[in-house]
């Protein structure tokens, strides 16, 4: 088994996870990061490194390169047996990474809800659809519709009208007031949002504001949506529906790690540390502001996990301003109630064990689904019903029990004891914490 | 075919597609709507593109519940839906 040892693991390789590894690296410590794709970059980033076309992604990277940080690429963990280890799979084998300091860049995934006809092929989250267009996916002349909630539906109906896709309407839940109101703020500061508007204006893509989706159709893939402003339906025609109603931090890691939540976010002091010893956390899993707030955190991560206590703190000003930005991002695109009612009984919930959302709200709570229905104990483990049924049902959805993705069998019977000679190195033995 | 491309096979068809091309999106080059069907038969494709869902797994070189979105084509490769 491949075995390797670093003063700081860094999990993930977006702008959190690079940001911290470039601090802690170019601080002198022995780093590697860790990311479970083949590409560096993080799903915001994605395809910069093979063609760059953003001047900040193309900074961090080169800046990652000459860090001297080690790169394990498409290195997935599955587990972390005891402190100051995680078990991975890298190439379909099982390699074991130990740390000193670890620095937790797990970022976020999108929110999908079910409605009837959540399940068509052709249906995708507008990030994922963003993100396969950048490895090949055919958009070209295809009928895209977008809809759900946040930025990130403008973001990828820019990107993907630019790569020829035919964006036939942009659907934002939250009203338009709202909408408008956090434009304004953010204008103060960024020119980005009002960018990528102008540009949508000029490509005649409707932006319509307090509008969602009810329903799909289609035979083998979706065909049509009806959608709805809650006075009057309408059908528009499509080859993809791109439908996310904004971000979920990835918390899985942390919370296998036993850090403690608040709000369902990782639970942070301001030099980034998590309530376990030694271990931080950057970027979405501690809150939704996007890649500027996370590469910031990420570096007083690095900063901080390395012993550079006076470069963390002197970025804590900038971290402190993406917190505004945070909660104005959280109010805007707050989630309407009716949305918890889109799907019907016979509607899946959970797509791994087709379980309905009639069958899974017969049980108290998410625990008691799980065992009863099986909702939420496939493959994905939950991460998309688990929250759907946090909005739909209220439920606190996340539970984690290792391993916490599908592992080889070979990884887990690989798994070690804690060895006796560890205790002198072990990260909780140290007597000053970080 | 130029440098830039390979050409893979999606249940047996020949697909020719440029490097930097994911599975996933092979797949749907080869005119194959979906990756696999649920338990009770649904077809379903990718979702969330980013490795999280689990719905684009497939059969890729013998290796079963691949990661679609996840894994960059090779010259050659072999791609099975609905395994």
């Amino acid at each position: 088994m491949n075995d390797s040892a670093f003063d700081v693991v860094v999990v993930g390789g977006g702008p959190a996870g690079l940001g911290a590894a470039c601090a802690a690296a170019e601080s002198g410590s022995a780093v590697g990061l860790l990311d479970d794709t083949p590409w560096l970059g993080g799903q915001i980033w994605r395809g910069q490194e093979l063609k760059p076309a953003n001047r900040e992604a193309r900074r961090w990277l080169t800046r990652f390169g000459d860090s001297g940080a080690t790169l394990l690429r498409g290195a997935s963990v599955v587990a972390a047996p005891h402190p100051g280890l995680l078990l991975a799979e890298q190439n379909q084998r099982p390699c074991q990474v130990r740390w000193q300091r670890l620095i937790l860049a797990t970022g976020a995934r999108e929110l999908f809800l079910p409605f009837p006809g959540w399940t068509l092929p052709g249906i995708m989250g507008p990030g994922g659809l963003l993100a396969l267009a950048k490895h090949g996916w055919p958009v070209n002349g295809r009928r895209v519709l977008l809809a759900g909630s946040g930025p990130l539906l403008l973001a990828a109906a820019e990107s993907l009208s630019r790569q020829g896709a035919n964006v036939v309407s942009i659907l934002e839940q939250a009203p338009w007031r709202k909408v408008m109101a956090f434009g304004l703020a953010l204008a103060a500061h960024h020119k980005l949002w009002q960018g990528i508007q102008l540009k949508l204006r000029l490509l005649g893509v409707p932006y319509c504001c307090g509008a969602w989706p009810i329903r799909a159709e289609g035979n083998d893939q979706v065909r049509r949506v009806t959608l709805t402003d809650g006075q009057r339906t309408w059908v528009e025609e499509c080859d993809l529906f791109a439908c996310g109603f904004g971000l979920v931090p990835n918390v899985e890691l942390p919370l296998a790690l036993g850090c403690e939540l608040a709000a369902g976010f990782v639970r942070v002091d301001s030099r980034q540390a998590t309530s376990v010893p030694h271990v931080y956390a950057a970027g979405e899993p501690t809150g939704i502001a996007g890649a500027g707030s996370a590469l910031v955190q990420g570096l007083i991560a690095g900063y901080a996990a390395a012993g550079q206590a006076a470069k963390a703190e002197a970025l804590f000003a900038e971290r402190d301003g993406w917190h505004r930005f945070r909660a104005a991002l959280a109010r805007a695109f707050a989630l309407r109630l009716e949305l918890k009612t889109l799907a019907a009984d016979d509607t899946l919930l959970c797509r791994c064990e087709d379980v309905s959302l009639g069958h899974a709200r017969q049980f108290n709570d998410w625990r008691d689904a799980k065992l009863q229905s099986r909702c939420g104990m496939g493959a994905c483990q939950g991460r998309v019903c688990g929250a759907a049924a946090k909005v739909i049902l209220g439920w606190e959805a996340v539970s984690v029990r290792p391993p916490v993705l599908p592992a080889l069998v070979s990884s887990l019977i690989s798994q070690p004891q804690p060895r006796p000679e560890q205790s002198s190195s072990d990260p909780r033995a140290s007597s000053k914490r970080p | 075919m130029t440098t830039d491309q390979l050409q893979v096979r999606v249940n047996g068809r020949l697909v020719t597609v440029l490097a930097g091309t994911v599975v996933a999106a092979a797949i749907a080059r080869a005119g194959v709507a979906w990756s696999r069907h649920s338990v009770i038969g649904q077809p379903r494709g990718a979702l969330c593109g980013m490795g999280v869902c689990m719905e684009c797994r497939v059969m890729i070189d013998g290796q079963p519940q691949a990661r679609s979105c996840l894994i960059l084509c090779v010259e050659g490769m072999e791609v099975v839906t609905d395994e």
